[in-house]
C-alpha cells in the first residue's frame, strides 16, 4: 500500500501528557471508591493503552487497589461470516457485579468494537455502570450511538483514512 | 489467520499451523466455558446438522453442546428411525437436509471415507466426527489439547498408544497429529491388533510388551477393545487380554515414574483399564471430555468464520 499522506496526531511528548491527564481524570471520578471500580482493556490493541493508564495510576495510588482485567471481543463480533479474527486472551480474575466498569480502548471509530465489548462484559455479571475511555475518538464516523466518557483526543477523519497508534515509536499517526 | 481447509475430514489433511491455530483458539474457548454465562453469540446465524449414522454418546453430546455454546442452531439426525432405513442414499439424505439452508455438517459414519465422499458433492463445510476405522480428528485434537495443557508441550513428548490399534480411528488421528507436532510415538498391544508395517509406514516405535511401553512413555493413551468391529478372533478372551495388556494399579506402581493416563472412552473397565487406574489422580479422562467441548467450539468457529457460506 502506498501511503500518500501521513500526519502525526499525537507526538511522544503529547501522548505522555494525554495519558497522565486521563489517569488523573479516572482517579478523580473513581477515587475514593476505587474498590468499586474495575478497569478492562480491550484486546488486542487497547491493551497497550490500558497498560499505560494503569501504570500511571499505580504511581498515584496503591497499585494493589486497582482491579485490572483484559477482555477479548472476538467471539462477539458481528462480522464472523465475512472475516475471521483470531482470539486473544481474556483475563478477568474478579467479579464485576455491581461494580463500575471502565472499558479502555485505543481508537473509537464505528463503535462496533465497543458494542461487542458491552455484550461480552455482560456475560461476566451485572455491572452498576459502564464507562468508556479512549485515546483517540474519530468523531463523525460512528455507526452506533456510543460516545466516550474519557477521551485523549477527538479528531476529524474520513473513512478512507486510517489512524494508527505506534506504541514502539510512542506516537499516533493519521494516513 | 484462517485454516487451510474448508472441511475437517482428518488430521492427515491438516498443516501443523492449522493444528496450532485450533489448539490456541480452543484455549480461549475453554476460558469462555469457565464464565458465569458460558455462551457466546459467535455463530448465531449458522445452522449445523449433526448426522450420526453410528452410535455415540460423548462425541454427539460434545458437538451439540459446542454448537449451543456458540449460539448456532442445531439439528440432530440419527439413522435409526430415519428414511435411511427406507433405502435413501447418503447423498440424497444430506442434500435434502441442506436444501433447508443448513451451513455445516458434522458426520459420523461407519464407512471409512464417507465424509470425504460427501465433501466432493456438497457445498457445506463438513466436520468428520469419526468415519469407520479411518479418522476421528476432533478426538485427536482434544487429546493433544489435554496433553499440552497438562504437560506444557507436544514437541518431544513420548506418547504410547496402547491397545486395539487395528480398529481404532482415534489411534490413526492421534498418530498423524502427534507426528506433525513433533512428539515421539509408540504403539503397543498384542501383535494381532497392530497392523503390519506400522513402523515403516509412520516411522514410529512398535512394542508388544505393555510394561516396556509404559516404562518408555510420558503419556499412555489407552484405547478400547472394539469388539463390534472384530469379525474374527484376535485374542482368546477379554480376561486374557486384561491379564496381558490391561493397565492395573500394580503395574503403574511398578514403573520408575508417574505417567499420564488417557482414554477416549467409552472405557471397558476391567479390560484395558482397571477401575482404580481410570479413577486415579494420574488419569485425565474426564478432563479430556471437558476439553472436547472447547476444542470442538474452536473447530466449528474456525470453519464457519470468514466465509460467506449461504452464497
Amino acid at each position: 500500500m502506498k501511503i500518500l499522506f501521513l500526519k502525526t496526531i499525537l507526538s511522544e511528548a503529547q501522548l505522555e501528557i494525554t495519558i497522565k491527564r486521563l489517569a488523573r481524570q479516572l482517579l478523580e471520578n473513581h477515587d475514593p471508591g476505587l474498590d468499586q471500580t474495575v478497569f478492562i482493556g480491550i484486546q488486542p490493541r487497547g491493551i497497550h493503552f490500558s497498560d499505560r493508564i494503569i501504570a500511571e495510576m499505580s504511581r498515584l495510588v496503591d497499585p494493589k487497589a486497582i482491579k485490572y482485567g483484559k477482555l477479548d471481543i472476538t467471539f462477539y463480533r458481528d462480522d464472523v461470516r465475512n472475516e475471521l479474527h483470531n482470539a486473544n486472551e481474556t483475563d478477568i480474575p474478579f467479579s464485576i457485579d455491581k461494580k463500575s466498569v471502565v472499558l479502555i480502548d485505543d481508537v473509537l471509530y464505528t463503535g462496533r468494537t465497543t458494542r461487542a465489548a458491552l455484550d461480552a462484559i455482560l456475560d461476566y455479571g451485572r455491572p452498576a455502570r459502564v464507562e468508556l475511555c479512549v485515546l483517540i475518538d474519530r468523531r463523525f464516523s460512528r455507526e452506533f450511538p456510543i460516545q466516550p466518557d474519557y477521551c485523549g483526543k477527538a479528531i476529524d477523519s474520513i473513512n478512507s483514512q486510517k489512524v494508527k497508534v505506534e506504541w514502539n515509536k510512542e506516537e499516533v499517526i493519521l494516513y | 489467520m484462517q485454516l487451510s481447509t474448508k472441511h475437517l475430514l482428518g488430521i492427515r489433511e491438516l498443516h501443523p499451523r492449522d493444528i496450532q491455530l485450533i489448539l490456541d483458539t480452543a484455549t480461549q474457548f475453554k476460558e469462555v466455558l469457565q464464565r458465569p454465562i458460558k455462551k457466546v453469540p459467535t455463530l448465531r446465524d449458522i445452522t449445523i446438522v449433526n448426522l450420526f449414522f453410528e452410535s455415540s454418546t460423548r462425541t454427539r453430546i460434545s458437538f451439540e453442546l459446542a454448537e449451543k455454546r456458540l449460539s448456532a442452531d442445531t439439528i440432530n439426525f440419527t439413522s435409526s428411525g430415519s428414511s435411511v432405513s427406507k433405502g435413501e442414499t447418503l447423498l440424497d439424505t444430506v442434500n435434502n437436509i441442506l436444501s433447508m439452508k443448513v451451513d455445516m455438517v458434522v458426520m459420523r459414519h461407519s464407512a471409512s471415507g464417507a465424509p470425504h465422499f460427501l465433501a466432493k458433492h456438497i457445498p457445506a463445510s463438513i466436520v468428520n466426527a469419526g468415519d469407520g476405522i479411518n479418522e476421528h480428528p476432533t478426538q485427536a485434537l482434544l487429546d493433544a489439547f489435554s496433553m499440552r495443557e497438562k504437560m506444557g508441550r507436544l514437541e518431544g513428548l513420548k506418547v504410547a498408544i496402547v491397545g486395539d490399534i487395528m480398529h481404532s480411528r482415534v489411534a490413526l488421528s492421534n498418530i498423524y497429529l502427534l507426528k506433525k507436532m513433533g512428539a515421539e510415538i509408540m504403539v503397543a498391544g498384542p501383535p494381532t491388533l497392530i497392523p503390519k508395517y506400522m513402523q515403516e509406514a509412520f516411522d514410529i516405535r512398535v512394542e508388544y510388551k505393555i510394561k516396556k511401553a509404559l516404562e518408555w512413555c510420558d503419556v499412555a493413551n489407552v484405547l478400547r477393545i472394539q469388539l463390534e468391529r472384530q469379525n474374527q478372533v484376535l485374542f482368546s478372551s477379554l480376561r486374557e487380554y486384561n491379564l496381558a495388556y490391561g493397565i492395573s494399579r500394580k503395574l503403574l506402581d511398578s514403573l520408575s515414574k508417574e505417567i499420564l493416563i488417557m482414554h477416549p472412552g467409552p472405557i471397558n473397565r476391567g479390560v484395558e483399564l482397571d477401575s482404580d487406574v481410570a479413577d486415579s489422580k494420574q488419569s485425565i479422562i474426564l478432563r479430556q471430555v471437558e476439553n472436547g467441548v472447547a476444542t470442538r467450539m474452536a473447530v466449528l468457529y474456525l470453519l464457519a468464520g470468514g466465509r460467506e457460506m449461504n452464497n
